[in-house]
């Protein structure tokens, strides 16, 4: 056949360390420039640190207190990670259960919908006296009801994705339920799984961290950034703050490497 | 019409079958009616007819992918569910419905692997299937790598995995430029001709279901019925080829399936399109 002379996993080698490059370095660029663009502000207009420390203390700052940024993005990032896991599981679980039995889909809707519009973080000075001031649990719980809630809808929407074909396909072969599920309902829904990982895994560290604003142990970053405010050191404030920023985008990073790695092969259309 | 001259039963047996598809508010679509049709093993029957004439609904109440309303429908004088179950004939659909995730093996072994074939059989008929419709340098490539003919061609090598006797096949070529289109057909009458195998072929292209078939049955629109069956002469499967298409015999069928397909009577010369 002339249309298979050519193998069609072409290779884009040169072509793609080049579109790297384009893809990389101008936001790079622009970093940098606004970077020196702050500090160039805060020096010249003699800007107080405690209304806008200069990025240049910050910097100064975060590699001095490194340790303590990494103790704490360790202590933060752990009730995330624990928050997310829990989180992504029941939804999981509980979007397989939505989508087989209609009844508890019926059911489930509302009061999901419901915990959706909650600002779950409001929640964490009630589930900090249901738990103990001294545990993490709270805030673990806090993360982890952030993240069912994507992780649910996500999920149920992939597993609804079936495609009419892939169904006939099944019935034809006279496969059973778990058979179909198998072979076709559950893969097609992965990489929606990942897509609801995604979203959740950022929300995941936010609501870790602004959980830590309302009570509970000290040693995580949301209250190293407040009680470093407090005391009118600035400088670590915000040093703290890029420490947050790094560890959310580490668990947006991972999930969406994950991501990419499980949809590769996804269904379109 | 060419196979022997006693077939012992009807490869498909539809007798007086109707499909009433319910809709809003009480109105209601009649689908199909009181269709009758037989196809003999090893023949070749397509189904042609205007959209909405029920040729595809026809096919999917055969495969039973769908109940009819009235009237029955036989498979190896087995019920189409049960012919569904014993897994006595293979499907291929418009879109090639390949599972993106599996490899073109991977997709080939699905029905084997669903129906509990072990591991070393599953390769070598898999390998087998991939050679027969000539996509050997392609075993461990992705559905997403492959040019629609390829993927339509993986489908119809996964329809032939159980080795059944009748091929159910809706418009599979649908979606195919011309040229691909005509390499198919000439596959196909090749695949048709080794396995040996009754097919039943939806299209709505005329040459086509020349091309291909013993009989070709001209359908009509609401409601879908059988206008006409017409017996197409043009040999046997294993020496239909590339020069058919230039037949005198091949015209002349093509313009009767037109005819019948305008209209009972017709007008114009033989062989001018009138629309």
């Amino acid at each position: 056949m002339s249309t298979g002379t050519g193998t069609p996993g072409i290779v884009f080698g040169s072509r793609r360390s080049s579109g790297l490059a384009r893809t990389v370095l101008p936001p790079v660029l622009l970093g940098v420039a606004a970077i020196l663009l702050w500090q160039g502000f805060v020096t010249v207009l003699e800007v107080e640190p405690f209304i806008l420390p200069g990025p240049f203390l910050i910097g100064e700052q975060f590699t001095a207190n490194l340790q303590n940024v990494i103790a704490g993005s360790i202590v933060t990032g752990r009730n995330a990670l624990i928050g997310l896991v829990l989180g992504a599981i029941v939804g999981v679980l509980l979007a397989i259960l939505s989508a087989l039995v209609r009844i508890f889909d019926e059911m489930a809707a509302p009061i999901v919908a419901s915990v959706a519009v909650v600002p779950i973080v409001a929640l964490a000075p009630v589930l900090y006296t249901m738990f103990g001031a001294n545990a993490e649990t709270a805030r673990q719980l806090v993360a982890a009801l952030a993240v069912f809630v994507p992780v649910y809808f996500n999920t149920l929407k992939g597993l609804r994705m079936v495609r009419p074909v892939h169904r006939d396909l099944m019935r034809s072969y006279a496969a059973s339920n778990w058979q179909a599920t198998k072979t076709v309902t559950l893969p097609t829904a992965v990489p929606y799984v990942f897509t609801g990982l995604r979203i959740a895994s950022s929300l995941a560290v936010i609501s870790a961290l602004i959980a830590e604003y309302f009570g509970g142990p000290v040693g995580g970053l949301g209250k190293s950034i407040t009680s470093a405010a407090s005391s009118s050191n600035y400088g670590l404030a915000w040093a703290y703050v890029l420490g947050s920023i790094i560890l959310g985008l580490l668990f947006y990073s991972a999930a969406l490497g994950l991501e990419k790695l499980v949809s590769r092969r996804a269904p379109t259309v | 019409m060419t196979t022997a001259a006693t077939p012992v039963q009807h490869a498909v047996a539809v007798t007086d079958v109707s499909r009433v598809f319910a809709g809003r508010k009480g109105a209601s679509v009649t689908a199909l009616d009181a269709v009758s049709l037989t196809v003999a093993p090893g023949e070749f029957v397509s189904l042609i007819g205007p959209s909405g004439c029920g040729k595809s609904t026809l096919m999917r109440l055969i495969a039973d992918l769908d109940t009819p309303t009235s009237g029955s429908i036989e498979v190896f004088g087995k019920s189409a569910k049960q012919a569904r179950i014993d897994q006595d004939y293979g499907i291929v659909f418009q879109q090639a419905g390949l599972l993106p995730w599996r490899t073109v093996a991977g997709n080939i072994e699905l029905p084997l692997e669903l129906h509990g074939a072990d591991k070393a059989a599953r390769r070598e008929r898999a390998a087998e299937l991939i050679e027969l419709v000539g996509l050997t340098d392609f075993t461990a490539h992705y559905p997403d790598q492959l040019s629609g003919g390829m993927q339509q061609r993986v489908a119809i090598a996964r329809s032939l995995a159980e080795s059944p006797s009748l091929l159910l096949m809706d418009e599979p070529f649908g979606a195919l430029d011309e040229m691909t289109r005509e390499r198919m057909q000439n596959e196909l009458v090749r695949i048709c001709a080794e396995t040996g195998a009754a097919v039943v072929f939806v299209t709505h292209s005329i040459p086509e279901a020349v091309f291909l078939s013993n009989r070709v049955v001209v359908m009509s629109p609401r409601p879908g019925r059988i206008r006409d069956v017409l017996g197409v002469n043009l040999g046997r499967m294993s020496d239909r080829g590339e020069n058919l298409r230039e037949d005198e015999e091949f015209f002349h069928s093509v313009s009767r399936v037109r005819e019948l397909l305008h209209g009972s009577t017709p007008t114009g010369a033989r062989g001018v399109e009138n629309r």
